[in-house]
């Protein structure tokens, strides 16, 4: 019986399935396997890709080159992390090659920290409590673009961890796994991005209090 | 933030709101929320940009996406394996 490659595959047998054949699955070069792996994991990649380079085609983009070095490599992995881990490093360091080709000044995620970005990253400015505005303050389209802005212009250094830890749900040891760095790395950073992220909101609904009715 | 320890407190907020800080820490927090309002505006806060990105709706690979990295693969010929 002929399977249509391009019919997305149901949920119910993409979440529960057995990842171990599945992998041994890959191995054989098995075709319905490969669809299955870019079913359950290809929606992951392409956020991860979005959020790092910014522009939806050159996620597509690294979306495919990730599945093609996975399949290529697929003798290779170990098994150590999650295929769903693995995938994600892949599809990390194909997005990096691609932003360190257009900046070659791009500050990778394992690069220490400066002095300066010690201090910047943690003192609270705002302190204005904007938490208990009417929930539909938060709801409208231009609050969602304010953060959908915010995120994107995270710096470098931690936008890759918020992204995979708190967007995507990976445990802090996976994201470590992820991006090769220590776990203690991937708790400074995220905790350094959730409150950059508050003061960027805190401006944004600050000056919405105050705007005149 | 104004308080000698408001500093001090801020390295475990995150721990904190997750449940992941150990009990004295924890007291130790709340001792100082009681009478810091600029640190509970902070922890409010914190906590609402928390919730608001975590129901921020996904962006999604698109169908048309997904068929032609399908297409790209060679799985076209719907053949199977």
């Amino acid at each position: 019986m002929a399977i249509d490659f391009l019919a997305p595959q149901a949920a119910s047998t993409l979440d529960g399935g057995d990842e171990s054949d599945l992998i041994r699955r890959l191995r054989q070069g098995d075709k319905h396997a490969c669809a299955e792996c870019i079913d359950r994991h290809s929606a992951g990649v392409y956020r991860l890709a979005l959020r790092m380079v910014s522009d939806p085609h050159e996620a597509e983009d690294i979306v495919q080159e990730t599945f093609l070095s996975a399949f290529k490599a697929i003798a290779s992995f170990e098994g150590r992390a999650g295929l769903g881990t693995w995938l994600y490093r892949i599809a990390y360091n194909t997005a990096l090659m691609r932003l360190r080709k257009k900046q070659p000044l791009y500050v990778p995620i394992d690069t220490p920290t400066t002095p300066d970005e010690e201090e910047n990253f943690t003192a609270p400015v705002q302190l204005f409590d904007w938490c208990c505005l009417p929930e539909e303050d938060f709801q409208t389209r231009e609050a969602r673009t304010e953060l959908e802005r915010a995120i994107s212009e995270l710096p470098e250094t931690l936008r890759t961890v918020f992204v995979l830890r708190e967007l995507e749900g990976l445990s802090t040891e996976e994201t470590a796994q992820v991006l090769n760095v220590s776990v203690s790395n991937v708790k400074v950073r995220l905790h350094r991005a959730r409150l950059w992220l508050r003061e960027r909101l805190a401006g944004y609904f600050t000056e919405l209090v105050q705007q005149p009715a | 933030m104004t308080h000698n320890n408001c500093q001090h407190l801020l390295a475990d907020l995150s721990d904190y709101i997750d449940g992941d800080a150990a009990d004295a820490v924890c007291a130790e927090i709340e001792r100082h929320l009681a009478e810091c309002p600029d640190c509970r505006a902070v922890v409010d806060t914190l906590r609402k940009t928390i919730y608001l990105y975590r129901t921020l709706p996904p962006p999604v690979l698109s169908a048309s996406a997904r068929a032609r990295l399908i297409a790209s693969l060679s799985f076209d010929d719907a053949s199977g394996a």
